[in-house]
């Protein structure tokens, strides 16, 4: 397969002026080279428009309140959500949101640990002693943990697909770890450390043969690549708005309809409900079920432009773009001595969060450096401590870039990782 | 340049050729800090003496960045052989310089290389690399069965602000228990 691109599909310098941000000065006057857009992306003017527009115009509780501005604010969350539905390829009413996709996953989690309480209706999602959850050992600690908890609070047992040297999944033992007993399989569709993509359908086949629930963390994958529920085997998939140039404070769960409408409830409270009693009560069909308490209003508003700013640019093109980049990248850091690049070293099935290691330099030192000219990287475990491990690695520093970055951007990390070797007198 | 003022040649040296590094025994008590949020780590031992009033020995075996790895092996230099008491004083010295954003004059009489640190308070994403040596030895003082004698008018001083400041760094970095 020939990934190698000659350009990148975007126009970054037309790109640039809607993020002011990026046109500021760090430390001393250093021109900002914002590469950590995996764990948050900049946000362009028009999603901090959208929200302000809101906010000074129609600000008001939703699904209430039978006034005019009421009704605005029902339909401005409502069509955020529509939006929401169709950038992936989902029903309407199939998209959850929520604080982040931390919640939505503990979300999952916990509904199902609900389920012992529920009707019969809920008995796929039940789990106990002899029950199995799958995850992998690539997964942010937002897909573990949870997990981790189920298992405790149920009496389940937790197994894991383990990491081969070139930063894959292994999927010699699939069948041997997602296993007959396997009640639910949860896994990252493109690691937010490695910069890896995995095989989501081929791993989603193997779950289904035994019955098992599938759950894509996709934070790192909607953000950067078209993405469609309907071409992927799955029960569930989660992101979050911050990392696709939308506000914070707002995630997305999409689960299949059939599963959302039997799938017990989480947070309960006011606006989830359908009938109340002292004693009892029913709740709201999805997506309401799940909406307790007042949701992030303005910042669906502000995803909802979010998503048109990415539609318009086109998520092929952001692909693209990053493969050309991630390319760029990779060939960079192979000429200079003393780094290693921890995940895939090509671009086949890879995006772009690239990490690695210079030797003799600890990535908070590195890290250090870099900014002093500017350039802002993630240094640690990047909440994949396992990852790290398993490498041998204290922690890593990474690179991951959005539609605002180019080829200048890394060549001024690569020209910052020989200032630090030379700082540090590591240069050989 | 302000990577140059945090970086201090004391701070490179220390970190190129760590001293008192590698665990010894005896040793009263051992503890395991780590820094949560980059993975660092320290495994550190103190020996107090027989009567718990002076720490003898710290030995330590870790990994990290230039600043924690520095940071513990000038600390072990500067509170080996001194009475609690004292090393107590140093540490709070310590604590308040590197919190303190860079408005702290440390006093390089009770300090001594530790002032090199200074720089690192104007960094407060790095102010935990540079205390997780300390915190550990703490932890480990009062592990080990350390005596302080602290008489009643002292506690009361300016001396008492600083116990108490001690006090509630040790709580927040307490998340860093393994």
């Amino acid at each position: 397969m020939s990934i190698h691109l000659d350009a990148s599909p975007l126009d970054v310098q037309a790109i640039r002026p809607d993020f002011p941000l990026l046109a500021r000065t760090v430390r001393d006057g250093a021109p900002l080279i914002y590469l950590d857009s995996g764990a948050t992306s900049q946000k362009p003017e028009v999603v901090l428009d959208a929200e302000r527009e809101f906010v000074l115009r129609s600000n008001a509780p939703v699904h209430r309140g039978a006034y005019a501005l009421g009704e605005e604010a029902t339909d401005a969350y409502e069509a955020a959500r529509r939006s929401v539905a169709e950038f992936i390829g989902a029903g309407f009413s199939e998209i959850v949101f929520t604080k982040n996709a931390t919640e939505a996953i503990n979300l999952v989690a916990y509904a199902m640990g609900n389920a012992v309480w529920a009707g019969a209706e809920a008995e796929r999602f039940r789990l106990g002693p002899g029950d199995r959850i799958v995850v992998t050992e690539m997964e942010h600690h937002a897909n573990l943990l949870p997990w981790q908890q189920l298992a405790q609070r149920t009496g389940a047992e937790l197994a894991w697909l383990s990491l081969t040297p070139d930063g894959r999944l292994g999927l010699d033992d699939l069948d041997q770890v997602i296993n007959e007993r396997t009640k639910v399989v949860a896994f990252v569709h493109q690691s937010n450390i490695l910069g890896t993509i995995n095989p989501v359908n081929l791993i989603a086949a193997r779950a289904r043969a035994v019955g098992a629930l599938v759950l894509l963390d996709a934070c790192q994958s909607v953000p950067h690549m078209p993405f469609s529920v309907q071409q992927l085997d799955i029960d569930f998939a989660v992101f979050s708005g911050h990392k696709m140039l939308g506000p914070s404070g707002i995630g997305v769960l999409w689960g299949r309809q059939a599963l959302l409408e039997v799938l017990p409830p989480f947070l309960t409270g006011g606006s989830m409900i359908e009938q109340v009693f002292m004693e009892r009560s029913t709740f709201a069909p999805p997506p309401q079920r799940f909406e307790a308490g007042t949701p992030p209003i303005s910042q669906a508003v502000g995803l909802h432009a979010a998503v048109r700013y990415l539609s318009d640019i086109g998520m092929s093109h952001i692909e693209a773009h990053e493969k050309y980049l991630t390319e760029h990248l990779l060939s960079r850091l192979a000429e200079v001595d003393g780094v290693r690049v921890i995940g895939p070293t090509s671009v086949v099935e890879r995006g772009g969060a690239v990490s690695f290691v210079v030797d003799g330099i600890h990535s908070h030192d590195l890290g250090q450096v870099l900014d002093d000219r500017g350039v802002a990287v993630r240094v640690g475990h990047h909440c994949a401590w396992p990852v790290c491990r398993h490498y041998g690695v204290q922690a890593t520093t990474r690179a991951s870039f959005y539609v605002y970055n180019d080829v200048d951007d890394l060549d001024r990390l690569v020209e910052g990782i020989g200032a630090a070797q030379r700082f540090f007198g590591v240069t050989s | 340049m302000k990577l140059e003022q945090m970086y201090q040649e004391i701070i490179l040296d220390h970190y190129r050729s760590p001293k008192n590094k590698g665990l010894r025994a005896p040793y009263g008590a051992e503890v395991h800090h780590v820094n949560p949020t980059c993975g660092d780590e320290i495994t550190l031992r103190v020996r107090l003496a027989d009567d718990g009033t002076t720490v003898d020995d710290i030995s330590y075996d870790a990994q990290g960045c230039s600043i924690s790895q520095a940071s513990v092996s000038v600390m072990t230099e500067l509170l080996t052989g001194h009475p609690v008491e004292h090393d107590l004083e140093v540490a709070a010295a310590f604590l308040e310089m590197v919190q303190s954003r860079g408005t702290v004059d440390p006093d390089e009489d009770v300090l001594e290389d530790a002032v090199a640190f200074a720089g690192v308070s104007r960094y407060p994403a790095r102010v935990k690399c540079a205390l997780l040596g300390w915190m550990a030895w703490k932890d480990a003082l009062a592990q080990a069965g350390a005596v302080i004698d602290v008489s009643d008018d002292v506690s009361t001083e300016p001396d008492a602000t600083r116990a108490t400041n001690v006090t509630d760094v040790t709580s927040t970095t307490g998340a860093g228990h393994e």
